[in-house]
């Protein structure tokens, strides 16, 4: 290779390394900032600030959800599987808001370490499958057939 | 090797070899992405959970799976401009960055219309989403700052610095959903497992980003001559070729 086409290139690669260093230190710094939400381990360890607009997200705890009689007001708890956080709002749910399913709720945590929500969003995961595939692994007691170690109740 | 690499950056080979290329990329790609979509939008069966809206995944997928791969190309094709100066380098750059830009937006509208009913919201500023916002704008500004300088040197040598710059962008969006807590979910295809998707489900999907890929490539062929033929339009071997076409 012609030796001024080296040197440009080593100009190149140096400036790409510079970029990706920078932008790597500051998305490390930020990196609480760019988290969308906490989980609710962060929140049981008193990460999360109270009384302070705040998202919260995990799975929606397994009969945990409680509907008022009078009221649109739902309480139900969101857990990682380490810690859960109880969540109270009151509002229409998204669609595919159910238990065992993700959310990402936006709201305060006041302080007796309920989480008041002003919104709450669904959280999609990446599995898909048809309808008839999900009865016939839910009558079998199989929870998701892309995990192997989830074979629960 | 490096002979035929500057045979290559030569715009009149580059305009022949595209011109015998173009019509099987686009029957190829229109056929592949045709029966990908029919399959998918009106054959494939719906989501136990979402329904049919999880339909949308047909587009967008396909969509900002190209958006990101025009960026590398572009990428590429800048460190060809920069350290090689090479005519055809800037050229290709300046046909597919609308494209990509297109592409980009496409994902993310796709991404919005899906978001509402899923989700609860159009919109949400986590990393995935706004780093896609942000490939978007990278687009603009190749696009505009490639149109602002008229010399056409230096026109090239400042794009090619900025999609360089920007290029750190695409790990980002591709591990965005790894790295930090996202209201997006993780991919669905992953390089080493088996996709989370029945194969009734993927094979139109697979189908459908081949065929955009590859009509991609037409697209990018026939913009590319289009541009050849207005930068050379005062060389001997495009006054033949108009010529030999019958004027």
């Amino acid at each position: 290779m012609h030796p001024l086409r080296k040197k440009r290139l080593t100009i190149i690669l140096f400036l790409l390394a510079g970029v990706g260093v920078a932008v790597g230190l500051t998305t490390y710094a930020l990196r609480q900032n760019i988290n969308l939400f906490y989980d609710p381990s962060q929140i049981a360890a008193g990460e999360a600030p109270a009384n302070v607009r705040i998202r919260a997200g995990g799975m929606v705890e397994q009969g945990s959800v409680v509907r008022a009689q009078q009221d649109l007001t739902v309480h139900f708890r969101v857990t990682d599987f380490a810690s859960s956080v109880p969540v109270q709002y009151t509002g229409i749910l998204p669609d595919l808001f159910a238990e065992g399913q993700g959310v990402v709720a936006v709201g305060r945590l006041n302080t007796e370490g309920t989480f008041v929500a002003e919104q709450v969003l669904a959280k999609h995961d990446e599995n898909y499958m048809p309808p008839e595939v999900s009865d016939a692994l839910k009558k079998a007691g199989v929870d998701n057939p892309y995990t192997e170690s989830t074979v629960t109740q | 090797m490096w002979t035929l690499f500057h045979k290559f950056g030569s715009p009149k080979w580059f305009f022949g070899i595209a011109g015998r290329l173009m019509p099987w990329l686009l029957a190829l790609g229109l056929g592949l992405l045709v029966a990908g979509l029919v399959w998918g939008l009106a054959f494939a069966p719906k989501d136990y959970l979402q329904g049919n809206s999880y339909r949308i995944i047909f587009i967008h997928v396909p969509s900002a799976f190209l958006a990101q791969s025009v960026y590398l190309m572009m990428a590429v094709a800048a460190v060809v401009t920069l350290v090689w100066r090479m005519k055809l380098a800037d050229l290709f750059v300046q046909a597919v960055a609308p494209v990509g830009a297109v592409l980009t937006f496409l994902a993310l509208f796709t991404g919005a219309v899906w978001g509402k009913p899923t989700w609860g919201t159009w919109w949400i500023w986590d990393a995935r989403l706004t780093s896609m916002l942000i490939l978007l704008f990278l687009y603009f500004g190749a696009i505009v700052l490639g149109s602002a300088i008229s010399d056409e040197k230096a026109s090239a040598r400042a794009v090619a610095v900025l999609i360089l710059v920007g290029v750190v962008n695409i790990p980002i969006i591709k591990y965005s959903v790894e790295w930090w807590n996202t209201l997006h979910q993780p991919a669905t295809f992953k390089l080493t497992e088996k996709p989370s998707m029945p194969p009734e489900m993927w094979v139109p999907l697979l189908l459908s980003v081949l065929g955009l890929y590859l009509w991609f490539g037409w697209l990018a062929c026939y913009r590319m001559q289009t541009e050849i033929l207005r930068r050379e339009r005062r060389t001997r071997w495009v006054r033949e070729l108009v010529r030999a076409e019958g004027h």
